[in-house]
């Protein structure tokens, strides 16, 4: 975790980034292309009853079974029915010591594109309907703004989520 | 894939030469004059002594060094592996273990007193050298060519030839050539008389009188020569071996070689010798170099011995992924080519599966490991728990060669070792009670493995005193476990023991404590998703069988529908299925129990557990599943029928869901989710609780 803040401090002066933009509810958002393993469309998707809804689907990526997680529920959005242009984009993130792959629901795919120093900028601490930590940074494209999305982060809080709910639970 | 670390890699090679060593070991003191053992045992202590150092162990090394001292004095007969010499080389063995696996935390002065042991044991050993045995004699084994022509005449004279040539082969391992060259035409031949002659190459240890000594009868009509040839030399060139055979000139040779074609076609063209010489040539040539292979016999045995490879498990993992995928890929192949009208393409469908499904089985197999692996551990452990509870013990083993995953064989381990302590501690009487029950001072431990079905069966016997149910019964009792005087099945009151901290032993002895229970063997086995029986006759001894699915990666299932979503419940825990009939249905939508045979059954409407909302089927199926001693039926929409399939694990953004025990892909493609009985029930139960209370 401390590596991704000291990252975020850096933004100034850090080498280009190379990224995939992708869709969601109509806002571009873009992940490392480091990350990114593969794009598929989608195939059915198996449903995992009394799973965090965010990612409660499991999806077959070439005889492994991989978790799919619908960042629009991360990010308040309304879940949608899958379009013509729908992708799963699969990554693969160290998550707590285990290489995992997941596969992630995109409204569509753009392009990898290349993001230099000078087009990026800190998340602002204000003005972001997002919540800050799982935004890496925000990439300025002409008039259009593309939301690097920090993964690590966002997949992260899901198994901390769920070690703070017990608690939680008991406290009700 | 980074490279290994010779250091690990010396130290996994260690593990499996202390293995052998300590099975040599315990081999010796029932047969103290082996030579082979004595030989296996230096061997793995020269070998842990030379790659000790080489790979900067020297700690081990020094002290193996010592160890291997003693043992040289073994081999050579000077003294005798008694007793009690085998007994510090075991401490030893442990020690070196120690070095090896943790040289920091070895404890010097341990592996001091341990050598000093040693040096006396030696001494001990020493004075019944008398008896040590005579000096090898030394066999060198010669090598012989042999030329035998036999007069035309020599069956007539009622010898066969052919019984001659047997008797010459059984002197040794010999190499025939019959030499054909001077058969008459067919026309002209003469079917009583002898036209064959023979060239052999013989290696033996017999002197070339005995070679002689075979022809005795014949001796004096025919042609022998017999001549030593030097088969150290492992193949001279076979222009070498004809001029030296004689057929050749050297000349010839020369003119053949420089035609840089095969020798000896060229010398047959060019008429300097016959096809079937050269062929005796050849056949020589070829004894010399079968000859030479052998020629260091401990090579040989060596190079067996690493025909293994070692593997990282995650490889194997990862090839049993590929092998998921191509079965998949092939039953999508298969419903095409059902389709399809191209006869081309339905044959190659065909083979497809049959190599698929076999390369399936093959990989499946190399995860297979017998289990005398494990069972082979176990002979120290019943030697060290006899010497130290002063019981005589014997222990057999049967079935060391079931196979079983390797997954499951590790895990294994600790609920066996348990259960062998628990028969030599609990079970077996000491010896003064045996002879009191009228049974032989030497108590007996049996460790049997066998396979039935899908299923390894692993039973430990023992022919001690039985379990004492009064003692469980009044200690159930004392704990509550069982209300007092409450009638009990039988089973379920020596289930008992399986119970968190409940121990009948009126006095903890040594060998409590050590962390595992009944409890967590139980535990360690449903894991495993095995079962344990108990069965114990009072006087007569007691038995314990663990039943253990052949592997982890395989489940065989049931797979059903709920909603849409498709499930694989373990085969295992199905006991059967029934419908629900309409009235049930309507009836129960607060508390549900079905009647299977006067039993009322809970059952769980899994639609209801999954909140799926599709409608639900008209005919609604109950599969009843067991989990313990619990029955509960899980309601369905559908049955679709027995799934055998690839365990995959979900991963941690998963781990929480606990009804789910893995999941797994079909043949479609689709992903199905295995489901964990156990948790399910406890998961059911508490939301019908819930209910309950709300309701």
């Amino acid at each position: 975790m401390s590596q991704q803040g000291s990252k975020m401090r850096k933004v100034k002066d850090a080498t280009s980034l190379e990224v995939l933009t992708l869709r969601l509810d109509g806002h571009l958002f873009a992940l490392e292309a480091s990350h990114v393993r593969e794009i598929l469309d989608l195939g059915p998707v198996t449903e995992v009853p009394s799973a965090n809804p965010f990612v409660n689907g499991l999806i077959n990526v070439r005889g492994k079974v991989v978790p799919l997680a619908d960042l629009r529920l991360k990010f308040g959005m309304e879940k949608t029915t899958a379009t013509i242009d729908t992708r799963v984009v699969v990554i693969e993130i160290d998550l707590a010591g285990d290489q995992t792959t997941i596969g992630l629901l995109a409204d569509k795919v753009y392009e990898v594109t290349e993001i230099v120093p000078s087009e990026m900028e800190e998340t602002p601490r204000i003005g972001m309907i997002w919540r800050q930590e799982y935004i890496r940074c925000v990439g300025k494209r002409g008039e259009d703004f593309i939301i690097v999305l920090d993964i690590a982060a966002i997949f992260s809080s899901v198994l901390r989520d769920r070690k703070d709910n017990p608690a939680k639970r008991n406290a009700a | 894939m980074k490279t290994a670390d010779p250091r690990e890699i010396f130290q996994q090679e260690a593990q499996d030469l202390l293995v052998q060593l300590e099975q040599a070991l315990l081999d010796l003191e029932h047969a103290p004059d082996d030579s082979a053992l004595i030989d296996t045992a230096f061997r793995a202590l020269h070998t842990i002594k030379g790659s000790g150092s080489m790979f900067g162990f020297e700690a081990v090394a020094a002290f193996t060094h010592h160890v291997e001292t003693a043992f040289d004095k073994v081999r050579q007969g000077t003294i005798v592996p008694n007793r009690e010499l085998i007994m510090v080389t075991l401490h030893a063995r442990d020690h070196m273990r120690q070095l090896i696996e943790a040289p920091e935390s070895a404890d010097t002065a341990a592996g001091e007193a341990i050598l000093a042991q040693l040096q006396r044991a030696m001494e001990g050993g020493a004075p019944q050298a008398a008896a040590a045995p005579a000096a090898a004699k030394v066999v060198v084994d010669a090598t012989w060519r042999v030329r035998i022509r036999f007069p035309r005449d020599v069956m007539a004279t009622g010898t066969n030839p052919l019984l001659l040539l047997d008797e010459l082969r059984a002197l040794g391992r010999a190499t025939v050539t019959p030499l054909v060259d001077d058969i008459p035409p067919l026309d002209v031949i003469d079917p009583t008389a002898c036209h064959i002659g023979w060239d052999i190459v013989l290696t033996t240890a017999q002197p070339s009188t005995a070679i002689e000594d075979v022809f005795l009868f014949v001796r004096d009509e025919m042609t022998l020569e017999v001549e030593a040839v030097d088969a150290v030399v492992p193949a001279a060139r076979l222009g070498e071996i004809l001029t030296e055979r004689g057929d050749v000139t050297a000349g010839a040779v020369q003119a053949a070689l420089e035609q840089q074609k095969p020798v000896g076609e060229l010398l047959v063209k060019d008429g300097a010798t016959s096809p079937d010489k050269v062929n005796a040539a050849l056949a020589e040539q070829q004894h010399a170099r079968r000859e030479a292979a052998p020629a260091a016999p401990g090579a040989a045995a060596k190079a067996n011995a690493n025909s293994s490879v070692r593997v990282p498990a995650e490889r194997l993992g990862e090839l049993m992924d590929r092998v998921g995928e191509l079965v998949i890929a092939q039953s999508r192949l298969r419903q095409i080519a059902t389709t399809s009208a191209d006869q081309q393409v339905k044959s190659v469908a065909e083979e497809i599966e049959r190599l698929v499904l076999e390369l399936r089985d093959t990989t499946m197999g190399i995860r297979m490991v017998p289990i005398g692996s494990l069972f082979g551990r176990f002979r120290r452990v019943v030697h060290d728990l006899s010497r130290d509870l002063g019981k005589e013990v014997a222990l057999t083993m049967e079935g060391e060669e079931t196979e079983l995953d390797k997954t499951v064989i590790e895990q294994l381990n600790d609920p066996l070792v348990h259960l062998i302590r628990n028969a030599i501690d609990h079970g077996l009487e000491d010896p003064d009670g045996r002879a009191a029950a009228g049974k032989p001072q030497q108590g007996h431990i049996k460790l049997s493995a066998r396979h039935a079905g899908m299923e390894v069966l692993i039973t430990i016997e023992d022919d001690g005193r039985g379990m004492n149910r009064e003692r469980i019964r009044e200690r159930a009792e004392e704990r509550g476990l069982i209300a007092k005087g409450a009638t009990i099945g039988d089973s379920e009151l020596l289930g008992m023991i399986f119970q968190p901290g409940f121990s009948t032993a009126a006095a903890v002895t040594s060998l409590s404590g050590r962390g595992v229970g009944m409890d967590v063997v139980k535990r360690t086995i449903e894991g495993l998703r095995g079962a344990i029986n108990l069965s114990s006759t009072p006087g007569h001894g007691s038995e314990v069988t663990l039943r253990l699915p052949l592997t982890l990666a395989i489940i065989d299932g049931l797979l059903v529908r709920v909603g849409s979503g498709r499930y694989v419940l373990p085969l295992g825990s199905v006991e059967e299925c029934v419908e629900l009939s309409r009235e049930e249905d309507a009836r129960s939508r607060g508390r549900s129990f079905l009647n299977i045979r006067g039993d009322l059954v809970p059952y769980l409407r899994l639609r209801e557990l999954f909140a799926c909302k599709t409608p639900a089927d008209p005919y609604q199926k109950v599969v009843i599943v067991s989990s313990g001693d619990l029955k509960v039926g899980l309601v369905v929409d559908q049955v679709i029928g027995d799934h055998q399939t690839v365990i995959k694990s979900l991963s941690k953004l998963h781990a929480d869901v606990e009804m789910l025990s893995g999941a797994t892909i079909l043949g479609d493609g689709a992903v199905a989710l295995i489901l964990d009985i156990p948790h399910l029930v406890a998961f059911g139960q508490v939301r019908e609780e819930n209910q309950r209370a709300a309701g």
